[in-house]
């Protein structure tokens, strides 16, 4: 298992686990319309999940658009 | 029309779209106050959370503008922006960098160093800013697309503090002028206009109205009222009265012996 934290809790994701399975644990839709992705504070482009590996430690953060401003 | 970026806007009221009490409540809203442009927040997937919001602005017939509310540094604020861009397939970012929790007002140096960073990386940029004409200044010469100044701190409700440098704002501004936060009711928002600026952006104000529905439709009025009373030109303040009726030929109505007959008082004793 490789141990990450997901959006801010702790969480284990499997061996060799991409963004691409760190997007679906949290509940996001499959196809990651509308969601975006930062790795340790970088942003990974959804083009690049399937093949950005997350590595034991990692801070990864799933966020989406919700009511907010002024 | 309203011209931000080379984009043609037909309503200059912006809706921010933080505190309805739910999606449809924000959707009636919308829809009443006639904006183009909501505003959104970006923050951590929440698989409990029922609806998009996007999908419901976009049903309503607005399109969204992410910000990057709650972003502390530069740093963080370019990151969100670049992370709402990735979201929301949109280069329009609102930039907000807040410089105190209490007063939220912008932390001036940061958001100027995250407007340049987000304007070299090719984001259309709508810095939200202090009500500081030099300020506005170096984020136009910066290369953002429109400054928004605030009125009063964001959710206040205290219009507009400084009429006098939102007026040096609007009057050295080469891009549109947005008044955003502070806005507490119609007169506000029409104030702001009739000073001169583009656009109004408010949430609050609408949000959390007692009826956000109705607020929105006088929010349209106000806007548009103020926009087209700033274009008609009003009449200048005078000391005195100035009468609208003719002042010739005024019926000589009291018997010329009465005694108590006395003409009109000049100045005041």
């Amino acid at each position: 298992m490789t141990s990450v934290t997901l959006n801010g809790t702790p969480h284990e994701l499997p061996d060799e686990a991409t963004v691409e399975a760190a997007v679906l644990a949290t509940g996001a839709p499959g196809d990651g319309r509308g969601v975006a992705v930062a790795l340790d504070g970088e942003v990974v482009p959804r083009g690049e999940w399937s093949r950005t590996p997350v590595r034991e430690g990692q801070q990864v953060e799933v966020l989406h658009a919700v009511q907010g401003g002024a | 029309m309203l011209e931000i970026a080379g984009r043609e806007l037909e309503s200059r009221l912006i809706l921010g779209t933080g505190g309805f009490r739910n999606l449809s409540v924000m959707a009636e809203a919308a829809e009443e106050s006639g904006a183009e442009l909501a505003t959104v927040a970006m923050r951590r997937v929440d698989p409990s959370a029922r609806g998009s919001i996007v999908e419901v602005l976009t049903d309503a017939g607005l399109e969204v503008l992410p910000n990057t509310a709650g972003c502390y540094t530069a740093r963080d604020a370019i990151t969100t922006a670049k992370l709402a861009s990735e979201a929301l397939e949109t280069d329009w970012v609102k930039l907000e960098v807040i410089g105190d929790d209490r007063i939220l007002l912008p932390d001036p140096v940061e958001l100027l160093a995250a407007a340049e960073e987000l304007v070299a990386e090719g984001f259309t940029v709508l810095p939200y800013t202090n009500d500081d004409p030099i300020l506005a200044r170096r984020l136009e010469d910066a290369g953002c697309a429109a400054v928004m100044p605030l009125g009063s701190p964001i959710g206040s409700g205290m219009g507009i503090n400084n009429a006098y440098n939102l007026r040096l704002i609007i009057e050295a501004a080469r891009v549109p002028v947005i008044l955003d936060a502070g806005i507490g009711t119609a007169s506000d928002a029409a104030l702001a206009m009739e000073a001169g600026c583009d656009a109004v952006l408010l949430a609050s104000a609408i949000s959390r109205a007692a009826d956000p529905v109705g607020m929105a439709r006088a929010m349209r009025k106000a806007v548009e009222a103020g926009y087209e009373a700033a274009a008609a030109g009003r009449i200048p303040r005078r000391l005195y009265a100035q009468a609208s009726s003719p002042e010739e030929g005024v019926a000589e109505l009291v018997p010329a012996a009465d005694p108590a007959e006395h003409g009109p008082a000049h100045g005041l004793r």
